[in-house]
């Protein structure tokens, strides 16, 4: 099923796609994060309009398919006269849009705090981005690490989308081997290989984070 | 100190406090009690603004808690709460949860918050304790805590929501002794408690509350002596006679 040696001959592609792939996760996951918990705080916000926006900006990104957005940010933003190139392009639209996801996980995560824990922090004289920083969003990101790192998995897997606007991640040099090659069966298998030996093994490990988590509350 | 003048407060349609008004003189220890339902902890928490209300006035040290202009926070600071369910910060140790709030409120190095919290967990007993987290510690313990976590901001007065409600029986002694004490040394303070024995031994007045309003605010030797309500008297005799 696996031709080896065409794998080894074209390690270099491959490796430089795998570190593309992971590149992109990790830069989506921390943005994504970053934004995320803004997001969060907003749409909590008793300010109106803030809770308003944030709620409107989530259900957006959350109701439109993910190569939709890639392929608007590829094609139309350059209509607009800005140019990006596709690198930053994707970079940019997989920290947006899953910053609409993780909002969701980390409100979930800062509504499972008790109201007292808020009461406790304001009654000591901090303020709400203090509580927050201090008191709130710790034991929240504690709470839901297990979901967040759920959610990355995931991630991981939909950044083999780029390869729809000819980027050469993991998958899109798996495509370009292939096709090159004429090895379509054995470069797609081994790209599937590839992936299920990276999220498989997440997926367990994170298994059993949850279960420690769950004994520690 | 603390007063509070024709105070009312809604959830919707639903009134739950009703023209409240009274003052809590400095260095006064004023007990609030009443049956379950009844807003005692509504109104305390309406003292440091922790519940907005919709009409009337609270004033702390001439600061008024509803004015929309007024640095909650820093009044807050300024004035010590316990609650109910201790509220500790699970995910800091002992010795982080006395800290924050002096570091990051009052803008205490962390030499003088160390050396301020352990000098108060030395006064409610628990310096052995310091490197723990709340989870290892009983419920007693947690509260004894969480006083001297309010107390380390040097508070102008202390604010207390049924600090023992949450408390197996026999914990309950060990927080009421801390809080016998610091009464005794002179603190500011209004406790919403069931305690009556509490009330008895340190309260200057005892203030009973029923849905929503004030029914009764008297010196502590005509309260316990002879209620003027009908509705105070049934309370007492239910609550005093086992």
């Amino acid at each position: 099923m696996i031709d080896f040696k065409l794998v080894a001959d074209n390690s270099d592609i491959l490796l430089a796609g795998l570190r593309y792939s992971l590149a992109l996760t990790c830069s989506s996951m921390l943005i994504g994060i970053v934004l995320g918990c803004l997001l969060a705080m907003a749409r909590l916000s008793s300010v109106k309009w803030l809770s308003l926006a944030a709620s409107a900006y989530v259900n957006l990104f959350r109701s439109v398919p993910l190569v939709l957005v890639i392929f608007w940010f590829y094609f139309l933003i350059p209509f607009f006269g800005f140019k990006v190139g596709p690198d930053k392009s994707v970079f940019i639209t997989f920290a947006i849009f899953e910053a609409a996801y993780y909002c969701e996980i980390i409100r979930a995560g800062i509504q499972s705090i008790s109201r007292g824990q808020v009461g406790a922090s304001q009654a000591l004289g901090l303020t709400y981005v203090q509580s927050m920083r201090y008191i709130i969003l710790p034991q929240a990101l504690r709470n839901m690490l297990p979901v967040l790192l759920t959610q990355t998995v995931v991630l991981f897997q939909d950044t083999s989308l780029v390869t729809i606007i000819g980027i050469k991640d993991f998958m899109g040099a798996n495509v370009v081997t292939a096709s090159n090659n004429g090895a379509l069966k054995e470069m797609y298998t081994f790209a599937a290989l590839g992936y299920f030996c990276i999220c498989f093994p997440l997926s367990m490990l994170l298994k059993r984070l949850h279960k420690r988590i769950a004994v520690l509350r | 100190m603390i007063e509070i003048n024709n105070v009312s407060k809604w959830y919707g349609e639903f009134q739950v406090l009703t023209d409240c008004t009274t003052k809590v003189q400095k260095g006064e220890v004023v007990v609030v009690c009443g049956p379950s339902g009844s807003g005692k902890s509504t109104l305390i928490k309406c003292v440091n603004g922790l519940e907005p209300f919709q009409a009337g006035t609270i004033t702390v040290e001439g600061t008024s808690v509803g004015d929309p202009k007024t640095n909650l926070p820093k009044l807050r600071s300024k004035v010590g709460m316990v609650f109910q369910n201790f509220e500790l910060f699970p995910h800091l140790s002992i010795t982080e949860n006395l800290c924050l709030a002096q570091e990051k409120v009052l803008g205490r190095g962390h030499e003088e918050s160390m050396e301020k919290g352990l000098k108060l967990l030395d006064r409610v007993g628990l310096k052995a304790q310091a490197q723990k987290f709340p989870g290892q510690l009983s419920g007693g313990q947690q509260q004894r805590v969480a006083i001297a976590r309010a107390l380390a901001m040097d508070p102008i007065a202390m604010l207390f929501d049924e600090p023992t409600s949450a408390l197996d029986p026999e914990m309950v002694n060990e927080v009421l002794d801390v809080m016998v004490q610091l009464a005794k040394e002179g603190m500011t303070m209004m406790c919403v408690t069931h305690e009556m024995g509490f009330a008895r031994k340190v309260a200057n007045r005892v203030i009973f509350m029923d849905r929503g309003a004030i029914v009764e605010d008297a010196a502590k030797e005509d309260f316990f002596g002879q209620p003027r309500s009908e509705r105070a008297q049934t309370f007492l005799s239910k609550i005093l006679h086992h």
